[in-house]
């Protein structure tokens, strides 16, 4: 339990290695790249502690039922971070309590007393092991709070994240270890390491965010990371064009993500806490069109980052990074940062969507089209990392599809074993281009490197037919779970949905990507060099790394073999694995069903990938389909589908030329427009109207009203002076007459008056 | 004999000097019509003593006394005034014109 | 004796006194509008001695001798002939002389009847119809409404009205002083 409550150690770590890098990294004898292989090293080895910790957590191992007392009174869930989940969980800790009393001894249902009620309402379905509730552990500090709203920022341990953290830390040593000799010698050597530690400690922390708060700062952080290695050679201008596309294109996907974890908060009654989010979610707590709208923001998101279609166009783009980036960012982790918001998030969406029942879904037809157009445009590319940039999009659309039809352990496992495979194979291009002075055109620039790199020719021919599915490299079970999951194969039992249209483009998608990858190896193994210099193979950092890689690629399917193969049994205590230790099970996921595995359509989909490779074979090897060589410069309508494939969908057209200069210039210009003439023309003609008034005011009141009067009143009092001085004219006699006529006047008034 | 035309009598006589003393000019004409008011008053006096008893007689007395002694004082005044001007013209004494 | 007084009480016009009355009335009137008018400055003085002889003739009409008397000795005997020594003196034009007015005539023939004006309209008002009454000299010194003797004037100057007759001494006294210092050479 201390590994769960302390994970946070690990992406500290991680920043605590970005920062040393920066301060003293130019300093050491390696240029700080021995300090970030020593942290990540570290990182890696505790993210594996805490996955033994969970292996065991997860299935209320020893650890619980030596300290029962102890970890049942522990609250796994921190009331603060997730108030509902942890009242619900402490609810059925009372229920488990009571039930473990009067059924003591029976150690099937609930031996470990403490579980909840799912215990006894989910009687094992395989093997006869019973579903053990999951329990993550949450622990959270206050960040800030507004009125009654806290956000806090804490860890949520659970399978998920913790498969992600070894995943991140693996595949980042690994980085690592290749970086530093295949950008040994840059220009900022340093600065690269430290942004790779920054990367590894913002996917950690995303990983682990117990907030949707957090989800985003780490969904940005890894962001701005990918946009600083993208451009780590900025003094060439593509790179920095890769790197601002990358950043902005994901910037458009944010405005969903913004509005989605929005509409989440007001959902959920103003909680970020995921747990809270996931529980009210599963619970029907929160209105469906609510669940809809939010899923529907959050799929721009992951459309974005994650390389769904439409705005999948930074990622081609962005391999103008270095190599080893590319793999770790691109391939491996930064791109399946979508498919965990998914994953983390998933009762939003299989409520939202209504995934269970149905044959079409939004996140499925995403995924869908884009894996059978990402694979299509990987057929006319010239640049090895651009083939694998497309090959990347392809697979994330399978996950995304998957995640859309309602497999989500699926997904997750072929995320897992795409990690291995894919990095391998861009370490691997990485390894082609050391040799071909860093070129990555393999049709200019490669070929027959066959006998001269054997380590890099198989490690990456093991990882091709990982990706293309052949049995028994990983490749083909994650993918054959994905296809049972659309429930389209008949015979298919146990899925959650029938998504016809799904099986069918990912079958294509399947085929396409046998077919491009036998094409890439044909293009850099086989056939004359055609570059320059004297190619040869690449150090022990580099080929070390590689073989991992192959390896785990290799075994990594038999993780999550299937209970049953239609025609022998799998033993119970080897089956599911990987399921076990990632899928929930409880409060706050769904409950999903798995499909079973289906003979036939794994027999389908290996021989789809079987037949891509013949055809690729057969093409470029043999030479075969002549009529097909040059098609395109002599068929009007090949042509043109080429040039529209090679225009990559007319999409960069779109958004640059169409959108942007429409914004730029037209749009730009009416507003200026809009300013200068209206606003502004408001604005001043107000002013000028209030000069004129004033004018007005001064000309006429001022100056003839109000000083009229004063000047009236002057006249007045000099005039009346002027009439009135005459009565002092110093001669009596009219003093005389004015006593006189006085005197009359008021004798006539008392007279009158009186008399 | 009634009352009121001695009262009319004096009034006919007080309105004439009045007259007499906001026009004329010279300043021994206005003291003379200065005694024609003085007299005028003095016969409303007389007449009313007739009516109400001794006080009115006494009191014309005393009048005519100081009707005399005014004009005496008058007089030397004039005198003056046309030792220093030459002329008794009263129109020219504005000193105090305003 | 009686009927004198029955007479002299009457109203009728055609009485002797009212008759005498009217006649000097007419007299006097003219010879003020004389005094005022005239352009000549004696001519203004002689007048004037014919409005105060009217005076004194009306006290007559009224049983006032001792006031008459009074009238004619110091008004006629003394303060004409003062007017006369200040024309002389002042060197007055001597004959018709056009300088004699100012030119406020209007002003002053409208203080003059609106003087006139009210003063009749109170007297009018206030006496109308009151009748003098004359009684018989009885011998009795003083008595409310007789008519006055000179005994009787004599004993009220001296007996009540003692003070102001002694103030009217000083007052003459110092107009005599006065005149003098104001009118001599030096």
């Amino acid at each position: 339990m201390w590994f769960f409550t302390h994970v946070w150690i690990i992406p500290a770590l991680m920043v605590l290695s970005f920062l040393v890098i920066l301060l003293f990294g130019k300093r050491m004898p390696k240029k700080g790249s021995e300090i970030g292989i020593l942290f990540v090293g570290i990182a890696f080895v505790l993210a594996l502690a805490t996955g033994a910790n969970w292996w065991t957590w997860s299935r209320g191992g020893p650890e619980v039922t030596g300290k029962a007392s102890e970890a049942a009174a522990l609250s796994h869930v921190q009331k603060e971070c997730a108030p509902v989940a942890a009242k619900e969980y402490e609810e059925s800790q009372e229920e488990g309590k009571a039930e473990a009393a009067e059924s003591k001894g029976t150690k099937e249902k609930s031996g470990e007393g403490a579980f909840g009620r799912s215990v006894a309402a989910k009687a094992s379905e395989k093997g006869g092991e019973p579903e053990i509730a999951t329990r993550p552990v949450v622990r959270c500090l206050t960040w800030f709070h507004t009125g009654d709203d806290v956000m806090t920022v804490g860890t949520l341990v659970d399978g998920q994240s913790v498969l992600m953290l070894i995943v991140v830390t693996l595949i980042s040593l690994l980085v690592h270890i290749f970086s530093t000799d295949y950008v040994g010698g840059d220009r900022r050597y340093t600065h690269y390491f430290a942004f790779l530690s920054l990367f590894t400690a913002s996917m950690l922390f995303f990983v682990l965010s117990e907030s949707t708060l957090q989800m985003i700062v780490g969904w940005e952080l890894v962001g701005v990371c990918s946009f600083a290695l993208i451009g780590h050679w900025w003094e060439e201008k593509p790179n920095t064009d890769a790197a601002l596309k990358a950043f902005l294109t994901n910037r458009v996907g944010d405005i969903g993500l913004l509005v989605g974890m929005s509409v989440l908060f007001f959902g959920a009654g103003r909680s970020f806490s995921v747990l809270d989010v996931n529980i009210l979610a599963n619970e029907g707590a929160i209105r469906h069109v609510v669940l809809l709208v939010a899923a529907c923001c959050l799929i721009t998101a992951v459309m974005s980052k994650s390389g769904q279609f439409v705005l999948h166009t930074w990622l081609p783009d962005a391999m103008a990074g270095p190599t080893p980036v590319s793999a770790l960012i691109h391939a491996a982790t930064m791109v399946v940062a979508g498919i965990y918001l998914v994953a983390r998030l998933y009762p939003v969406f299989f409520s939202g969507l209504s995934i269970a029942g149905s044959s079409v879904n939004l996140l499925a037809v995403i995924g869908a089209v884009t894996a059978l157009f990402g694979a299509l445009l990987a057929f006319v590319q010239k640049d090895i990392k651009k083939v694998l940039a497309y090959s990347t999009v392809s697979q994330l659309g399978f996950m995304v599809c998957s995640l859309g039809v309602g497999a989500w352990t699926a997904a997750m496992f072929h995320l897992f074993t795409h990690a291995f495979f894919k990095a391998c194979l861009f370490l691997g291009a990485g390894s082609l281009s050391h040799a071909c002075h860093h070129s990555f055109n393999m049709v200019d620039d490669m070929g027959g490197l066959r006998k001269i790199m054997p380590r890099t020719f198989w490690t990456y021919v093991i990882a091709t037919g990982a990706l293309a599915g052949i049995f028994p490299l990983s490749g083909f079970w994650s993918k054959d779970e994905i296809l049972a999951g659309t429930g389209s194969f008949p015979g298919t039992e146990g899925a959650n949905g029938s998504y016809h249209f799904m099986l069918v483009m990912m079958l294509l998608a399947a085929f396409c990507t046998a077919a491009y990858m036998t094409r890439t190896i044909w293009y850099a193994f086989f056939g004359e060099f055609r570059g320059h210099g004297h190619p040869h193979e690449s150090g022990p950092r580099i080929t070390v790394p590689l073989m991992i890689l192959a390896t785990l690629g290799a075994v990594a399917g038999l993780a999550n073999l299937p209970p049953s193969l239609q025609i022998i049994d799998v033993p119970s205590g080897v089956a599911t694995r990987f399921e076990k230790f990632v899928e929930p099970v409880g409060l706050y996921f769904p409950a999903i069903s798995h499909a079973g595995f289906n003979l036939g359509l794994a027999l389908l989909s290996l021989g789809v990938g079987i037949s891509g490779i013949v055809v690729s074979y057969l093409y470029f090897w043999k030479g075969s389909f002549r009529w097909a060589q040059g098609l395109s410069s002599r068929n009007k309508l090949a042509g043109r589908g080429k040039k529209f494939l090679e225009n990559k969908y007319y999409l960069d057209w779109l958004y640059t030329d169409v959108i942007v200069r429409f914004v730029k210039y037209p749009l730009a210009n009416a507003a200026n427009w809009f300013n200068q003439n209206v606003l502004d023309g408001v604005v001043n003609g107000v002013g000028r109207g209030a000069v004129g008034t004033g004018r007005w005011v001064y000309d006429n009141v001022d100056q003839k009203v109000v000083d009229g009067t004063v000047n009236g009143i002057g006249a007045g009092a000099s005039g009346a002076g002027g009439v009135l001085r005459h009565l002092q004219s110093g001669r009596i006699q009219q003093y005389a007459a004015l006593f006189f006529i006085a005197a009359a006047v008021l004798t006539g008034v008392f007279v009158v008056a009186i008399g | 004999m009634l009352l009121n035309q001695f009262l009319l009598l004096s009034a006919i006589l007080f309105s004439i000097g009045t007259y007499g003393v906001i026009v004329r000019k010279n300043g021994v004409l206005v003291l003379m019509s200065i005694e024609l008011i003085l007299n005028a008053v003095n016969i409303n006096l007389i007449a009313f003593s007739t009516y109400w008893g001794l006080g009115g007689q006494v009191f014309a007395l005393f009048v005519i006394a100081v009707a005399a002694a005014e004009v005496g004082v008058g007089l030397a005044i004039v005198l003056l005034i046309y030792r220093n001007r030459r002329s008794i013209d009263i129109d020219t004494l504005d000193e105090l014109k305003g | 004796m009686s009927n004198l007084l029955a007479a002299a009480a009457s109203t009728s016009f055609a009485a002797p006194a009212n008759v005498a009355f009217a006649v000097l009335a007419v007299f006097m009137i003219a010879a003020a509008v004389r005094v005022v008018t005239t352009k000549n400055v004696v001519h203004a003085a002689l007048w004037l001695v014919v409005v105060l002889g009217g005076v004194g003739i009306n006290y007559l009409l009224l049983q006032a001798e001792f006031v008459a008397m009074t009238q004619f000795l110091v008004y006629l005997g003394a303060v004409v002939v003062l007017f006369l020594f200040g024309t002389m003196l002042t060197r007055a034009p001597l004959g018709v002389s056009d300088d004699l007015d100012n030119n406020q005539r209007g002003l002053g023939i409208f203080v003059g009847v609106l003087l006139f004006v009210v003063i009749a309209f109170a007297t009018i008002t206030m006496f109308t119809n009151d009748k003098l009454t004359f009684e018989a000299y009885d011998g009795r010194v003083t008595t409310a409404g007789s008519n006055g003797r000179t005994q009787a004037v004599s004993d009220a100057i001296f007996g009540s009205y003692l003070i102001p007759f002694e103030v009217v001494s000083v007052l003459l006294l110092a107009a005599l002083i006065g005149a003098i210092v104001l009118a001599r050479r030096d």
